[in-house]
């Protein structure tokens, strides 16, 4: 895979499309946690771990399994159902073998279930990289990276949302707009930042 | 009445990216609508034979099966809406509303206390939806479902783009705040 291909799907999936700020995917755990830079880089980084690997599961569920069987409508069924066991089966790994990494990210990995940019990555990947049931070229690489970008941004929204609301703790700021419509806003101001980058290209 | 997005602030995904006009909001609400209530009337039917243990992918896949339906439907009979509405279809399975209702209500009820549940969840859903993509509609584009309302308005393109859609729902929990608040406080 060229260098070019590597760049543009980072820039993309990080700036462009980032997954919260211009697809509105996983909204409810960027409320939710980020009022706290440490939980919201945990969570940040269970969120990347799990898109990346799901996307390179998916992938091959899809390839292997869904199209050559010809039942590409059980997408929706298919994804879920293996994200959801590979999300319990992560959960159990760690807290086995890892107690301190478990403590750190454990609480939010059931969460990352039900959050939508994981579905959402996965969903993206068999829309993008097939093309009605013909397998694009280099397209594992292409889904496992677009997996691994996407969660990247989603790091990197987290990370910049619970700064700018550990600040604002202190702040006197009209009661009706106190927390969740405040983040609302934040996240709007950041959401027009990022459009600055609408115009980059390759 | 506790609506589900500006009272509980679920299901925020698919009400802020598919509200870019009226017509959208409608399609999409009255899918999650149907969702809602098949999943509803199913697992309340079959409450006493799913174990306690399991719940929640049982649910899950009962769920992504209305889910499945109305992809194929939508597919089928709207393929202009299919189009508009795009990978937010097959999402709505991951949709905290449908899930929280499920888990909360129709997995201990009745089925016909969990059917006047859904409906009820249902229109609240695509009413809000509804009315943010109305508002957003207008203000982005000066129409509401197509129709030019205003001719001396000058749109603001913002508000059918991402960062408009946040700001929107933002102000209007402030909003719907606020009366609460004023009305607690005379009280």
């Amino acid at each position: 895979m060229d260098i070019g291909k590597f760049m543009s799907i980072m820039i993309s999936m990080v700036f462009i499309n980032n997954f919260i700020l211009s697809k509105f995917l996983g909204l409810c755990s960027f409320i939710g946690v980020s009022k706290e830079t440490k939980p919201a880089v945990s969570m940040g980084l269970a969120v990347t771990f799990v898109t990346t690997m799901s996307s390179i599961i998916t992938w091959l569920i899809y390839r292997w399994l869904l199209i050559p069987f010809n039942v590409t409508y059980l997408r929706t069924i298919c994804f879920i159902l293996v994200i959801a066991s590979f999300v319990q089966f992560i959960e159990m790994v760690v807290r086995k073998t890892s107690p301190a990494l478990y403590k750190a990210f454990g609480i939010y990995l059931p969460l990352i279930t039900v959050n939508c940019a994981v579905l959402g990555v996965a969903v993206l990947n068999s829309e993008v990289f097939f093309d009605n049931g013909r397998v694009l070229p280099a397209s594992f690489w292409m889904s496992a990276l677009q997996g691994f970008f996407a969660g990247i941004g989603y790091l990197v929204a987290m990370l910049l949302m619970s700064g700018i609301r550990e600040r604002l703790e202190f702040i006197e700021v009209p009661r009706a707009l106190k927390d969740v419509p405040l983040a609302f806003i934040i996240a709007s101001l950041m959401s027009l930042a990022f459009m600055g980058f609408n115009g980059l290209k390759f | 009445m506790e609506n589900p997005i500006f009272g509980l602030v679920l299901g925020l995904c698919p009400a802020l990216a598919v509200s870019t006009s009226a017509a959208n909001g409608i399609g999409m609400g009255i899918a999650a609508t149907f969702v809602l209530l098949g999943s509803n009337i199913i697992i309340s039917a079959l409450r006493k034979f799913i174990p306690d243990e399991i719940r929640i992918p049982c649910f899950i896949v009962i769920i992504a099966t209305f889910v499945t339906i109305n992809e194929m439907v939508l597919k089928a009979y709207f393929p202009a809406l299919n189009q508009a509405l795009g990978i937010y279809v097959p999402l709505i399975v991951v949709n905290c509303i449908v899930l929280g209702r499920v888990e909360a209500f129709a997995s201990k009820r009745r089925v016909l206390d969990s059917l006047f549940d859904a409906l009820g969840m249902g229109v609240g859903f695509t009413i809000a939806l509804c009315f943010i993509a109305a508002l957003r509609e207008f203000l982005g584009a000066g129409k509401i479902l197509g129709i030019s309302l205003l001719s001396g308005f000058e749109p603001a393109a913002m508000f059918v783009l991402a960062p408009g859609a946040l700001l929107t729902l933002g102000l209007l929990i402030g909003l719907v705040n606020y009366w609460q608040f004023k009305k607690t406080d005379s009280k």
